[in-house]
């Protein structure tokens, strides 16, 4: 016992002089770059919650946000979003320039270096590009290529579908038409269609670059990716930490302040927080909901926490009517009266939700609120008399399922209960084992009646809150709503060379969608985050993750 | 002994042959897609699916399936994970985790269990009797993340004494304390009360009666005699705890957020992760078996007139 007791000590210490040095080190030195504009240290280093990865860490094969939120400060984008207003900014990109929103010339920074030395060029994205894309692949990042010209050639049908025995034959191309190297800085990106927001989507972690080491060994990347951003990956344990450095060579305005961020992997946000209190871990960007109830975080934590919007919409969508038939679009509107969002917020949520006015949510561009009008305001006698206008509920009773494997009962049942109250109809919240059997039962129409949804945005775009979603044919399309106005709105909204014009074209676009209340919008979600004593300067982006590069010692 | 020995690892084999099977084609039969989650909250696309179920050989039936994961068993090989990482290498580092856990549990056990039990069985009906009896009820009518979260609070958050969570898989052992405490609490109030009946028990029998009567002193009469006759209820259930303590941690790994065996299988089985839940199993059964075989040994040591020849 004696042993233990000393390496502890001995570790005691040598935190602590880590600290000092940490502090000494970098204390004098001012960081003009800081959005704040505020003088923040630099220096010292930093653990804060992650979780264990989906996948390798390639940056076109990620999106999920365990392996997403290391991969974005590791690498370096085209744009990136400002943290308070989500609009897009030149990162790598010196410009990108177009007169007719089909034809891009992109222009790149010279200086900017990946991880290993190399220098970022215009092949290292046009190639990178075009591996994502390539159906062969297997690339999730995939689908964010579909703009482009000649996409459709590199992916290839399989003749008997996923479980036939015979395999997909080779596409007809390795590369897409529409992408064009003109020099070592310059490469044009030409689309299929006329895409007014394609530079907003460039600052998604599917169109980073990857250096020439990924194309020389993709499997083995994952584990060590190489980026061009502002820190870079040292060390993967694997179910234990992520260790990434600060990267002297980024040469873009959002430098780190901090040495060394460690994302621990945690099971549990409840172990997160408990760290947090006991000042072991730094940032946590999950606070449980136990902690939740009656903001007991704010006791926990005084001033070191923090609440905000995110760009998730949770909805309710129901089954298409070759599935289930009693849904239609009226039955929904008086459905979507019937529930009590302010009171189910309240008392399931402590309040940490937005009741949704909308489709789209209000941390994006070109929001409108309030596209639901009366119909997402609780109103128990109109929705009656909506039900009876629409001709009664004819299927019995109506259920809302979801998967049982998060925290989905509650609120479920409480929707249930006041759909119930209102309409006088039988709804019952229904459990599905998980996640996975969830998602296959949607996806093979075997899902009846209602289900619980939500959608957390690629990039911050009012389209992308729409096409994905209720385009005919689009890839999250649950309800498989289809409606030729509604795609036509979108594309006149995609060939709009005016920002302002083109958000308005999409704002019509939604306004079809509440026309036809193709889904029930419940809210919006908010992201809640708690930090240690230790450390100062953390804001969170439009994302719902800490905007790591700020954050710095105290 | 010998001979038993041999005989007892060979019957080891369609065991766990058998097991495996079982929980292979249990896992095969859940619904539910392995890439579904992959995606983040969406679908992941055809393309990713393919390859993804071609690499796991997802496509072939059941039999072809264990066939090839078997042919790799043999070898040493425990495949990938579904989030590539090799099985054999996670293993090894949680059943080390784990393991520590476990063992420093059962020496609460032990200890705590055994030494509450023999007070209050020699002093029944006394203060110290009353008081183990109802504290082990109290503590095994709490549930067992109620016990975990109090003591995190209280130690960890509060006073500061222990790290709130275990820092890493190479964690000092001081760390360790208190999951251990908490993990083992349940069996803890289990291994008191049965040491205490059974001692009751058997303090009762002629041969103590007997012993005393001839003149030996009551601590030799109770240690040599009586208690190692009361140990063998006591030693069946802490062998078979220990397996159980493995496999069944994952409350406690969940509150202090240990990468151990019972959050893997979780995991596994959360995400169809066949491969790695059957190997992970696998270990169990192979460590409740020897765990099994070296309790009957014990019998013999503990009861001589149970003997193996």
């Amino acid at each position: 016992m004696r042993g233990t007791t000393r390496t502890v000590a001995v570790a005691g210490i040598s935190a602590a002089a880590l600290l000092l040095a940490g502090c000494g080190g970098g204390g004098n030195e001012d960081n003009g770059d800081t959005t704040t504009g505020t003088a923040a240290k630099t220096g010292g280093a930093i653990t804060v919650r992650g979780c264990n990865p989906e996948n390798p860490l390639v940056a076109g094969n990620t999106s999920e946000t365990c392996g997403g939120n290391v991969l974005d400060i590791v690498t370096a984008k085209l744009v990136e979003y400002n943290v308070e207003t989500a609009a897009p900014e030149n990162d790598i990109a010196e410009s990108i320039e177009t007169t007719d929103n089909q034809t891009f010339t992109v222009k790149l920074k010279k200086d900017y270096k990946f991880h290993d030395g190399t220098v970022v060029k215009a092949k290292n994205f046009v190639d990178a590009w075009n591996y994502t894309a390539y159906g062969p692949n297997a690339q999730q990042g995939s689908y964010f290529f579909e703009p482009i010209e000649g996409y459709a050639d590199l992916q290839s049908e399989d003749p008997d579908g996923a479980e036939g025995p015979v395999k997909a034959p080779e596409p007809k191309a390795k590369e897409m038409t529409g992408l064009k190297v003109v020099d070592d800085t310059t490469f044009t990106i030409k689309t299929a269609e006329k895409v007014s927001n394609l530079p907003v989507r460039l600052g998604y972690t599917a169109f980073a670059p990857q250096p020439d080491a990924f194309f020389a060994d993709p499997k083995t990347f994952g584990d060590k990716p190489i980026g061009a951003g502002p820190y870079k990956l040292d060390a993967w344990t694997k179910n234990a930490e992520i260790k990434l450095t600060k990267f002297a060579d980024y040469s873009g305005k959002t430098k780190g302040n901090l040495d060394t961020i460690t994302f621990k992997i945690y099971q549990d946000s409840n172990a997160a927080y408990a760290d947090v209190q006991a000042n072991q871990l730094d940032v946590t960007d999950e606070v449980p909901a136990s902690a939740q109830i009656d903001e007991k975080y704010k006791t926990d934590l005084p001033d070191r926490n923090l609440q905000k919007p995110v760009g998730v919409i949770q909805t309710i969508t129901t089954a298409p009517a070759k599935v289930d038939p009693n849904y239609g679009p009226e039955i929904r509107k008086a459905i979507s009266m019937a529930i009590n969002r302010e009171a189910i917020i309240k008392a399931i949520f402590n309040g940490t939700r937005e009741p949704a006015t909308g489709w789209v949510s209000p941390v994006v561009d070109g929001y409108k609120a309030d596209v639901c009008g009366e119909f997402c305001k609780f109103d128990p006698a109109k929705a009656k008399e909506q039900l009876a206008k629409a001709g009664g509920f004819k299927g019995g009773k109506m259920t809302l399922s979801y998967n049982a494997d998060a925290s989905h009962k509650e609120w479920t049942e409480a929707t249930c209960n006041s759909i119930k109250q209102a309409l006088g109809v039988d709804c019952v919240a229904t459990p599905v084992v998980d996640f996975s059997t969830f998602r296959t039962q949607i996806g093979e129409g075997k899902m009846k009646g209602m289900f619980r949804t939500g959608w957390q945005m690629d990039y911050p775009s009012i389209e992308n809150f729409l096409a994905p979603l209720y385009g005919t044919g689009a890839s999250s399309n649950d309800s498989e709503y289809s409606n030729p106005d509604f795609d036509a709105k979108l594309k006149e909204a995609a060939a709009a060379t005016d920002a302002a014009e083109s958000n308005k074209l999409y704002q019509e676009a939604e306004a079809i969608i509440a026309k036809d209340m193709v889904t029930i919008p419940l809210w919006y979600s908010t992201t809640t985050m708690g930090w240690s004593d230790k450390v100062t300067n953390v804001k969170v982006t439009p994302f719902g993750v800490p905007d790591y590069a700020s954050i710095s010692l105290k | 002994m010998g001979k038993y020995i041999v005989r007892r690892i060979l019957q080891m084999i369609p065991v766990v042959l058998g097991a495996t099977f079982i929980i292979f084609a249990m896992v095969f039969a859940l619904p539910g897609d392995p890439t579904a989650g992959k995606c983040g909250d969406r679908p992941c696309s055809p393309e990713y699916v393919a390859a993804f179920r071609e690499e796991h050989n997802l496509n072939d039936p059941l039999p072809v399936q264990y066939g090839k994961y078997l042919g790799k068993f043999v070898q040493g090989d425990l495949g990938t994970n579904y989030y590539g990482i090799p099985v054999k290498e996670d293993l090894a580092k949680r059943y080390t985790i784990t393991g520590r856990l476990a063992l420093m549990a059962i020496v609460f056990e032990i200890v705590i269990g055994i030494l509450a039990g023999v007070l209050a069985g020699v002093r029944k009906g006394r203060f110290i009797d009353n008081l183990v009896t109802v504290s082990t009820l109290f503590v095994i009518s709490i549930p067992v993340f109620v016990i975990g979260v109090l003591l995190q609070y209280q130690f960890g958050i509060k006073w500061g004494l222990v790290p709130a969570t275990v820092p890493s898989l190479e964690a000092p052992t001081s760390s360790l304390i208190l999951p251990a405490f908490v993990l083992g609490s349940i069996s803890i109030a289990y291994v008191a009360r049965l040491t205490r009946t059974n001692l009751v028990e058997n303090l009762r029998a002629d041969y103590v009666r007997t012993a005393v009567a001839k003149g030996l002193t009551k601590r030799r009469a109770v240690g040599v005699h009586t208690l190692r006759n009361s140990l063998i209820p006591v030693v069946t259930y802490i062998g078979a705890d220990f397996g159980g303590l493995l496999g069944g941690a994952i409350v406690t790994e969940r509150i202090f957020n240990i990468q151990g065996v019972g959050g893997y299988i979780w995991k596994g089985i959360n995400s169809r992760d066949g491969v790695a839940v059957v190997s992970t199993v696998t270990v169990l059964v192979i460590v409740y078996l020897l765990v099994n075989l070296l309790v009957d040994l014990l019998y013999g040591v503990l009861d001589p007139r149970i003997s193996h020849e």
